[in-house]
Order: C-alpha cells, then structure tokens, then sequence
C-alpha cells in the first residue's frame, strides 16, 4: 500500500485526507508458516514427482518434457521458499465490538470488512494438517453469496475464543442480517 | 439464524389463511409435467423413432421414453404434498429422493408463477418460492408444479403478505391489478436483433443438431438439396460463398431474435402493487409473473452490452435477494431504449432522478494502462502460441495471422472498458460501472451494503490502485468498483457506509 503513485490525488470530490488501510491488529499463528510449507511441499511432491517417475521409467523422453519438469522444479522451490513466510507477512486479523477486520493473500492481497451485526454464522474448521500443528480456521459467514471472511491457521485456542466472542455478540444482535 | 420459529406464540385469526392440511399439487398435473417433457423432447423423440429403417429398437426406446415420462408424472403426483402453516411452507416431495423442505413464512421475498405451454393448457401455473437464502445450486428451493392459476394468485397473496396489528388481511379483496410503471411499446422490437439472441440461438441449434445427427448415423449426403448446398459451398470461389454464408446466417440471426423477443417479452407489463411488491409478467408461450418485496429490491442493473449501446438501448434486472440466478427471473425491463431503463429504474427505486443515469467519476488514467494490459495480453499469447505452433507443428499460418488481426481490436476494447469504469454516490446508491462487451451499471442501495472486501493485485499495488467490492445479500452478492485510485476508493467506501471503514483507516 506505499506506492508513490498512491499519494497524487486524481479527483476532489471527497474530503482531503488521503487513507490507507491500517494493517489488522494480530498476526496469525507462527506455525501458519510450517503449515502452507507443508501443503505446499505435498502438492508440489505429487506434481514434480510424476514427472521424476516418467522420466526415469521412459528413457527417450522429448527435449520439451525434461525442461517442463526443470521449470516445475524450479517454480516448486521458489513457490515453497517464498509463499509461506510472504502470507505471515500478510495474513493478519482484528475483531472490535463492531466489526472483524483480515487482510490475507500473498502476491495478490485480500482485506475484508465484516460488521458483526452482519454475522449470521462463525465456524471453527481444523483439516488434519492443522490438527497435527495444533492450528484452527475462524470462518465468519454473512447472508452473501461474496463468500465468508476467513481467519486461517490461528492457535486452537485463540480460534475458539474468537469464536466464542463472536457468536456471543452475534445472538445479542436483532435482525435477519440481511 | 437469529429467528426463532414463534411455536409458542398464539396463533393469529387468520381470514385469508390457506387450510392446514396437506395439500397435493393439482391432479392434472399427471399429464401436464411428462406433456411439458415431450415437447422438450419432441424432435430428438421423432428423429429417433422415424428417422431410422423403422428398426424395432427405435421404437422400444421411444415407447420406453414416453412410458417413463408417463409414469415419472404419476409418482411425481403421488409423492408430492405441501402444507401452508402460520409459520412456514412445507414440501414433501421425491420417490428414491425424498425431500422435506420447509421455509419460514417471513423469509419469502419472492415469488415467481410460470405457465410453460403443458401448463397453460389446463391453466395451471407454477410456484417457485425465494427467500433471503443464496441458492447453492439453480432449481433447488421450494417449486409448487403446479397449482391452477387461481391457486397461484391466492398462494403469491398469502405469500408476500405480512400480517400487521393495524393490517388485517382480508380474503375478498378486488385483484390488485396495480399501477403500471412500464408495458411493451412494439418499437422496442427493435432492440431485438442487437441482444445477439439470434446468433446464441443458431450456435445452439447447430450444437444441438449435429449431436443428434451425430447419434444417428444420418448420411447428410444422401439428402439431395443438402448435397448439392455442400458442393456448392466448397466448389465456388471463397470470395462468393464467404459473404453469401455470412449473409444467411445474419438474416437466420435477425429472425430468430425478433422470435425470441416476442416469446420471452410478448405482453410485457411492469406494476407497483399495493401490498409492496412490483411484478413483471410476460411471455407468451410461457408465461410469467414475477413478484419481487420491493422491501428487498437492493438495487438495479442496467445491461448495456456493446451492441445495444450502439443502439442507445439497455435491459435491467432486479438486484435483490431470492430469485434464482438462472433462466433471467430478475427481469425488470426487456431489451428497450436507455431514456426508458432510465426512467423505470427511477421509478422502481422510488428515486428523485435515475441512479443509472448519473455523471460517474472517472478513473485515474493508471487504470486504462491496466485495462490495456488485460486485453491485450490474452490475445498475444495466443498469438504468439499459434506462430510457435505453426512454426513446429505445420499448423496453418492463417490461424496467427488472424491472431494478430484481432490486436487492434483487443486494444480498442481496452480503451472502451477504461472509458467504461466510473462510480458515484447519489443520496441512497452507490453506482458503479465496468464492462466493454457487456456493460453493467449497477446501483446498489447504501443501506444494504453487509462489509466490505478490498482486493489488490501485485499490479494494482505498484499503480496505486485497489478493486472495492461493496459486499451485500442481495443478487450476485458483491458489486465491485474496478481500479479506482487507493485513496478514493477507501473515502467512498467510508462515506458510503459512515462510521464502519472509519477505525481501520490510517493517513498516509
């Protein structure tokens, strides 16, 4: 968000503070880190793998096939180098009596603004890596079809009481949340 | 879900309400759903059964289809009832399937009544019922199929009725015929041809018929006038035919779509009606009858694609929770001069002057850059694709010749959606507007706005810019503001909704 372009202002027919978005409050958990290595070693195991057992079984592979393999192997590394400690950096999240605030996404960059008079439902989701790193996903659905806010791999016990806190302000809102 | 099932409530004196027994669909139904089938089916069913040596087989299969189809209504009878409570509607349906699907009475927003032609033959029509609920997949939801059309005006009363302590519901009120915002002017016909509807419908057909003659093994050259067409085609010289098959296919299109017109629109009426509802209902093989809570009406959308633009013409749906996305239920006004869709979005919307047709802000001129990219880069890979194809491959040349022909038009598309993308913000709606090919104003009303979702790309960063997508229940569930400048886009989305996006802003 500081770019210089950000900063010449284009047209005037709002007030002359020029805004960006504050970064949320909390950072997720540490090991969200060893959690999208993980994930991402597996999908890149299974894809650069099937190529290594082609080429090692079929011995007249093309010159096209050998450098797809090298290009998915370079890309594998540089993909589980860099992706997880890059989302650290990004993914973080707020919850305030009004609203849940998360920003998440690595090279592109998703922040999300739900006020919680909005909320209709809050989940808790661990997938079995996240249950082996102790990790849990903080889903917060409103009446959109836009899809849920979603806080990934924060400690279980901070998702729980997120969650908690949540559903407790929600029931205490009147409304259909529409 | 915050509302609870009022069990423990007393029950209110209804006048106006529906017994709450179990009820079945009308009888007649038994032969109007496999009727409407047949007619779905009746070319392919003809082809297979006549089309042939007369072999046994073909037959057994047709006779087999329609015995289904038969015996598929008479379950479908047998196995579906409803009930109306003070509370809710149930439905019980499914033989191998059953569903029991119940919905609360005060989530109904919508409620849709379509005749297909089976239907209208014994007047009857069907009930689809929309709540505030997003439609995981089209067709699931409550469908009364069907009920005599008596019935069906009764249900949409009952339905979209909301019982008051000062508004006693009474059983024999007039029919409401409301008062008209806009009806079918027979000029607006001319808009048909530049929906492109008649160019879908020829892909469509052809799609469809080459599948089928595919299945039957029909020799095309056997057939006299089809092989002297073909020999034709491919012995004159390609500077005769190209124009003669372009010339066909334009004059087969142009019909088609006045045909289209006038089975979707014919008879076309948009009312305000007294209990808070606008209705639209038109067609005239099918008919229908929509009926949207003007409560829940969130907004509009003003469909602009490129050729109706350049006949100053635009179509408009209904932005609002509980209508299906497909089969274009949220209609409110056909292909139809763009002063008209002006006009009735004002009126829909009770608003002072069209929100559609407001002075947008521009974008800044970083954004055009980015529109540029993105037309332009498909296109050059594809290009460049094609040549590396044809230079390994053999592919033929005329292929990325023609790729890169196409370039001047990416570039001028480009520049129109650059043009193309503005917002504003009136008293009640915030409006936007992207598209090139298929342009869409839309304007969503402030206070049904739930939350936000900002997105950026690597790209976007580095120009400053920032896609804004208010988020909220209704229709496609986020409208978006593309590539507006970082810092404009968080003060509209601030002044849009005032106080929420305030404590998470920072100044530079």
């Amino acid at each position: 968000m500081r770019s210089a372009h950000a900063r010449t202002r284009q047209t005037g027919h709002v007030e002359n503070t020029e805004w960006r978005l504050r970064p949320p409050a909390n950072l997720v958990s540490k090991r969200a880190i060893l959690h999208w290595t993980l994930r991402a070693a597996i999908v890149w195991t299974i894809v650069v793998g099937a190529q290594a057992i082609h080429l090692l079984i079929d011995d007249g592979s093309s010159t096209w096939v050998r450098v797809v393999a090298l290009v998915s192997l370079v890309v594998a590394v540089a993909h589980v180098a860099v992706m997880p400690r890059w989302r650290y950096a990004v993914h973080r999240w707020e919850t305030s009596p009004e609203a849940v605030y998360t920003r998440s996404g690595w090279i592109n960059q998703e922040w999300r603004l739900a006020p919680v008079s909005r909320i209709q439902t809050v989940d808790t989701a661990r997938g079995p890596l996240q249950q082996l790193l102790n990790l849990s996903t903080v889903t917060v659905t409103t009446a959109s079809a836009a899809g849920p806010v979603k806080i990934e791999n924060l400690d279980a016990s901070v998702a729980a009481r997120i969650a908690d806190e949540l559903t407790s302000t929600t029931q205490a809102t009147p409304g259909d949340a529409t | 879900m915050t509302v609870q099932p009022d069990t423990g409530f007393p029950a209110a004196p209804p006048v106006d309400e529906p017994s709450r027994e179990w009820g079945r669909l009308d009888p007649r139904m038994i032969i109007v759903r496999p009727l409407n089938e047949l007619l779905g089916l009746l070319i392919p069913l003809f082809a297979i059964a006549f089309l042939g040596n007369g072999e046994t087989w073909r037959l057994a299969v047709s006779g087999a289809t329609v015995g289904a189809l038969i015996l598929y209504g008479l379950f479908a009878w047998l196995t579906t009832k409803y009930r109306i409570s003070e509370t809710q509607v149930e439905l019980h349906k499914g033989l191998l399937l059953r569903q029991r699907l119940a919905i609360p009475r005060d989530r109904i927003r919508t409620v849709d009544l379509t005749s297909k032609l089976g239907h209208r033959l014994f007047g009857l029509t069907a009930v689809r019922v929309g709540t505030g609920q997003q439609e995981r997949t089209p067709g699931e939801g409550v469908v009364l199929d069907a009920v005599t059309a008596a019935e069906a005006d009764r249900l949409r009363q009952v339905f979209l009725h909301r019982p008051t302590a000062t508004d006693e519901p009474t059983a024999d009120q007039p029919a409401d015929e409301g008062t008209p915002i806009s009806t079918l002017d027979r000029r607006w016909y001319r808009y048909a041809p530049l929906s492109m509807s008649g160019l879908v419908t020829i892909g469509i057909f052809a799609g469809f018929g080459m599948n089928i003659l595919n299945e039957l093994d029909l020799e095309f050259s056997k057939v006299g006038f089809i092989r002297s067409v073909v020999t034709w085609v491919t012995d004159s010289n390609p500077l005769v035919v190209v124009p003669a098959v372009a010339g066909v296919v334009l004059l087969v299109s142009v019909i088609l779509s006045f045909l289209t017109y006038l089975l979707q629109n014919h008879g076309y009426h948009l009312n305000r009606h007294a209990d808070g509802t606008v209705r639209v209902r038109r067609g005239l093989l099918t008919t229908r009858s929509v009926s949207v809570e003007e409560q829940r009406l969130r907004g509009v959308t003003l469909h602009e694609p490129l050729l109706l633009r350049a006949g100053r013409g635009g179509r408009l749906t209904a932005v609002t929770t509980g209508l299906g996305r497909a089969n274009g239920s949220g209609l409110l006004l056909p292909p139809a001069p763009r002063a008209e869709a002006d006009r009735v979005s004002a009126e829909v919307l009770h608003a002072p002057t069209a929100p559609t047709a407001e002075r947008l802000t521009r974008h800044p001129a970083r954004a055009r850059t980015r529109r540029l990219v993105r037309a332009i880069t498909p296109n050059v890979v594809l290009a460049g694709a094609l040549l590396l194809l044809a230079a390994s491959a053999d592919w033929p040349n005329w292929l990325w010749i023609t790729a890169v022909c196409l370039l001047p038009i990416s570039v001028l598309i480009g520049l129109d959606r650059y043009r193309n993308l503005g917002h504003t913000l009136t008293d009640r709606y915030l409006v936007s507007r992207s598209g090139s090919l298929d342009r869409e104003t839309v304007a969503l009303q402030r206070t049904g706005i739930i939350g936000w979702k900002f997105t950026q790309t690597l790209f976007q960063r580095r120009a400053g810019l920032l896609s804004v997508t208010a988020v909220t229940a209704a229709g496609k569930g986020g409208y978006a503001v593309v590539d507006i400048g970082e810092g404009d886009g968080l003060a509209l989305a601030d002044k849009t909704i005032p106080d929420l996006l305030r404590p998470f802003l920072a100044p530079y």
